[in-house]
């Protein structure tokens, strides 16, 4: 991608001034995407993103800059500026021995997006239409999207880190409407793992459809939410979101270290009920968050961030984990190399209990019942947090009942990680993610077995 | 930025005649009857971070980049690349080309056809930032990391004191004949502050912004983000239900930029808006007036010609109540049998133009916000907004976000208020609106708000 005595040189400019640290970040990534709408192939869109981000640090202070160009003069340009961002007088700079990291790859890739034809691409479009068109008269449009991208990077520093990754995503999703005497409804369903196009070979994308079609048709049937705290049974899979915003965000070393979050200073302390084992684990074999290195370089790793309820640790990046004297858990991760890397979530799940999930709804007097969530949001401050729910029903009597509007919820972390009273043997991960922190969008995977909580707040209508 | 001396990369785009001209080349590389339309977006920006005395980081960055549309025989095809030399564009007009035969044939499908509405001159846009250096920002950066600090002794901390600017310019040209340019800037600083009381803690964010850096206020910053953090100190969840809710300008202007795909002309022909087909129907109280006025020269997102090319213009959306149109880019508008309303928007270089506002605004009412919040009786003020793009389906209407604000009680604000939702839809939402207040704020994103009060909208909480 480049040549390493070019990085050397930027990471001699970088030096230059006195730093204490440099990195070159290179970047190449191709993309395709093909979105079938209204019954059309609207257009097939392509691209190349290619540059490299220069990071030099100078005690507290991080200058950055970037670059679209690779020649040397323009990282060494790069690397000046950056380095004139973080001005200071530290170190004088010193010749850099570069190592190679070898770190497994994670999510081997049989079939690369660029050795199939588009048209093979675009073909999954119409299957997947057509099979949502045919679930229902009450469809009235579907909308199915395909991408693709291989982003390959390489990360060298003045720590003498020189590691490499190549990453191959494949995503798939479908959009229906169902329209009926209470107005439009909507369905959508999405698949999307780190391999390439043989990720089609286990899925199949008129059951995908076929599934957003339902959906949307379900919810037309669907009552108005209820309103107040009540009991929630989360399903296996998606509910993942819950923790990410529960406690995920609170749990990133860079939010903890400024107090701004209600997790700050209790590792060692019962955070949550002795059921929950939480764990960020970013090399899981295919999953939409997994990678053989975190984008400083570092391997990437499976850290235990609640053991039976009890706090274990944060999730840290380079940066912080320096200030602290201690090692990166393989945490950082940027958008592009466009972007500082900053402490991130890979796929982060809850471990599985022992519990039957029917036992699970058949012990709920009444609640509420979540088959498919949506994004949520927290303010890792206070620990409150939302997650909507796309596919939901009521429980009454022990039994899933009536499909309701879909809405928010919301909870405060703590409170809630600590009122989840079952959880069932039936893990599974959740459909492909985006986490969005500072402007910075990065895939991200979750998973949970079928579990309840108590202490949330459904955000319905009904009076 | 200037740019250093000795750098060898590529010369960045120094105006809107360069951007012009990269936009031309390309456009050059179109053959037979395809149609082709070049967009250059070129950026440059700087990004500061402050956090106790130190700054954390410093970030400049310049950007420019060519996105293609070729549409042959009504087949559309996209691609994109910023290596800007001419060998790279040439093969990116390959590359959307060679895409284009894999989508579908749509005789609508096309670029925008020059309608001779002349753009307005942005009085704003018309001379370029007056940058005063890296160092002035980093210094306002350090006094709003000070200022939270030393402002209440409550105030325990924040999560970054940060400043940030971007200008950018943005040119295309189209085999059609379209040639146009704008140029945009923004500069904001903000904080999210943290306040504390024994075990509870509270945050708030402060905001300031303009076009340029002379514009933004550090004391704005600290004075809001310190009122936000300490007034939602001993926030408790309340019982649920239904009562009048007052919209800060704030949370009305997040609400709005959230809605508008359903006022997009877009939704409208693929069948995703429930206002489809109701123009001339009464949907939102008496007095409600919605529109799109991108030629408001004071707001961030003011523009003097939209993502196709076509000057900009008021759109009318909503008058005293009843549907008067929707937004429309020059598909929906062919496909609809309308013309382009020139809401053509992008997000960057990639992909094809979508519709949606540039300054998406309810019309000011005549009342006081203080006389709004004084004729509530029992009421909640909304302050803050939570999970709006997981609470707010734009096909059905449904909206319920997490809120924090104050009781309203008999004219006068209570107790604050944390982990409750409110829920309504989009529809009944605009029909029960018994208040606007006169107080129209600008926002550095596609929307501006006003004080609106709404009537018998559903509170959860315990």
């Amino acid at each position: 991608m480049i040549e390493q005595s070019t990085v050397e040189a930027a990471l001699a400019a970088g030096l230059e001034g006195g730093a204490d640290f440099a990195e070159v970040f290179v970047e190449d990534r191709r993309s395709t995407s093909a979105v079938l709408d209204d019954g059309r192939v609207e257009d097939v869109a392509s691209g190349r993103d290619r540059g490299a981000g220069v990071r030099v640090v100078v005690g507290g202070t991080t200058g950055f800059a970037h670059t679209a160009d690779l020649s040397e003069a323009s990282l060494v340009a790069a690397a000046r500026d950056a380095a004139a961002g973080a001005v200071g007088s530290g170190n004088a700079g010193a010749a850099v021995e570069l190592n190679e990291v070898h770190a497994p790859n994670p999510n081997p890739v049989s079939v690369l997006p660029e050795e199939v034809d588009k048209a093979h691409k675009v073909a999954l479009l119409g299957t997947a239409e057509q099979a949502a068109r045919a679930a229902g008269a009450q469809i009235s449009q579907v909308s199915a999207r395909y991408s693709d991208s291989r982003r390959r990077i390489l990360v060298a520093n003045t720590d003498g880190v020189l590691a490499s990754d190549d990453q191959v995503r494949t995503t798939f999703s479908v959009s229906a409407v169902a329209t009926g005497d209470t107005g439009m409804q909507t369905g959508r369903e999405s698949i999307g793992h780190t391999v390439g196009f043989e990720l089609f070979d286990t899925h199949d994308v008129a059951d995908l459809g076929r599934r957003a079609a339902r959906r949307a048709i379900t919810k037309l049937a669907a009552r108005p939410a209820p309103t107040g705290q009540m009991t929630v049974v989360i399903g296996p899979g998606g509910g993942g979101v819950m923790f990410h915003e529960a406690c995920g965000h609170g749990l990133e070393a860079d939010l903890v270290n400024k107090g701004a979050s209600v997790f700050a200073g209790r590792v060692g302390e019962q955070v949550a009920s002795p059921l929950v084992t939480l764990v960020d684990d970013g090399t899981v074999p295919g999953e939409w968050g997994s990678a053989a290195i975190d984008d400083e370089g570092r391997p990437r790793r499976s850290n235990t961030l609640i053991r039976d309820g009890v706090l274990v640790d944060y999730m840290w990046d380079g940066i912080r984990a320096r200030s602290e004297g201690r090692e990166s858990s393989g945490n950082g991760r940027r958008q592009s190399y466009a972007h500082l890397p900053m402490v991130r979530m890979t796929n982060t799940y809850l471990l599985g209990g022992s519990t039957d999930p029917d036992d699970i709804v058949a012990d709920t007097p009444n609640g509420v019942y979540i088959a498919h969530l949506g994004g949520g949001q927290v303010n890792t401050a206070t620990g409150d947090f939302v997650f909507g729910m796309t596919e939901a029903y009521l429980i009454e009597n022990g039994r899933i009942t009536e499909p309701i509007r879909e809405g928010n919820l919301i909870g405060n972390g703590p409170a809630v990680l600590s009122a989840i009273d079952a959880v069932g043997n039936d893990f599974a991960m959740g459909p492909p993610g985006t986490c969005g922190k500072d402007g910075q969008g990065v895939a991200v995977g979750d998973g949970v077995p079928t579990l309840r909580a108590h202490g949330l707040t459904v955000g319905g209508t009904a009076a | 930025m200037a740019q250093r001396p000795g750098s060898a990369g590529p010369r960045p785009l120094r105006d809107r005649e360069a951007a012009l001209e990269l936009a031309d080349r390309v456009v050059g590389f179109a053959r037979g009857a395809e149609q082709l339309e070049a967009v250059v977006v070129a950026s440059e920006g700087t990004e500061i971070r402050a956090h106790r005395g130190t700054v954390e980081h410093n970030v400049s960055s310049s950007e420019a980049a060519v996105g293609v549309r070729v549409v042959d025989s009504g087949r559309t095809g996209v691609s994109w690349t910023d290596v800007l030399e001419d060998t790279a564009l040439e093969q990116c007009v390959a590359e959307a080309r060679d895409n284009s035969r894999f989508s579908s044939v749509d005789e609508n499908a096309g670029v925008a056809d020059p309608d001779g509405v002349v753009p307005t001159v942005l009085e704003r846009s018309a001379t370029g930032p007056t940058d005063p250096g890296v160092r002035a920002k980093v210094d306002l950066a350090l006094q709003i990391d000070a200022g939270v600090f030393g402002a209440d002794p409550r105030v325990v901390g924040h999560e970054g004191a940060d400043y940030l600017d971007v200008s950018e310019l943005f040119a295309v040209a189209t085999t059609t004949g379209i040639r146009a340019s704008s140029r945009s800037s923004i500069a904001q600083a903000g904080t999210w502050a943290l306040a504390s009381d024994g075990d509870d803690t509270a945050s708030g964010f402060g905001l300031s912004f303009g076009h340029r850096f002379h514009e933004v206020d550090p004391v704005e910053v600290v004075e809001e983000a310190v009122r936000r953090s300490t007034s939602m100190l001993g926030a408790v969840q309340v019982p649920s239900a239904r009562m009048v809710v007052v919209l800060e300008p704030y949370v009305t202007s997040e609400l709005l930029a959230a809605v508008a795909p359903m006022f997009s002309g877009e939704s409208v022909l693929k069948g995703r808006s429930p206002y489809a087909g109701r123009v001339g129907e009464a949907v939102a109280a008496e007095g409600v007036s919605l529109r799109d006025d991108p030629l408001d020269a004071a707001a961030v997102g003011a523009v003097e010609v939209d993502a196709e090319g076509l000057a900009t213009r008021t759109v009318d959306l909503i008058s005293d109540g009843v549907l008067s149109g929707f937004m429309h880019n020059s598909y929906s508008a062919r496909c609809l049998g309308t013309t382009s309303t020139a809401s053509a928007v992008r997000a960057g270089h990639r992909g094809v133009p979508g519709v949606g506002p540039a300054v998406l605004t309810l019309a000011p009412g005549t009342d006081e916000p203080a006389a709004i919040l004084a004729s509530v009786d029992d009421g909640l003020l909304v302050t803050e907004l939570s999970g709006l793009h997981s609470g707010l389906n734009t096909v059905s209407g449904d909206l319920s976000v997490g809120v924090e604000g104050r009781r309203i009680r008999n004219g006068e604000l209570a107790e604050p208020v944390r982990e409750v939702t409110i829920a309504t839809t989009v529809q009944r939402l605009l029909a029960d609106v018994i208040a606007i207040g006169c107080d129209h704020m600008r926002f550095p994103w596609e929307s501006a708000g006003v004080t609106l009060a709404v009537a018998e909208v559903t509170v959860s909480g315990h």
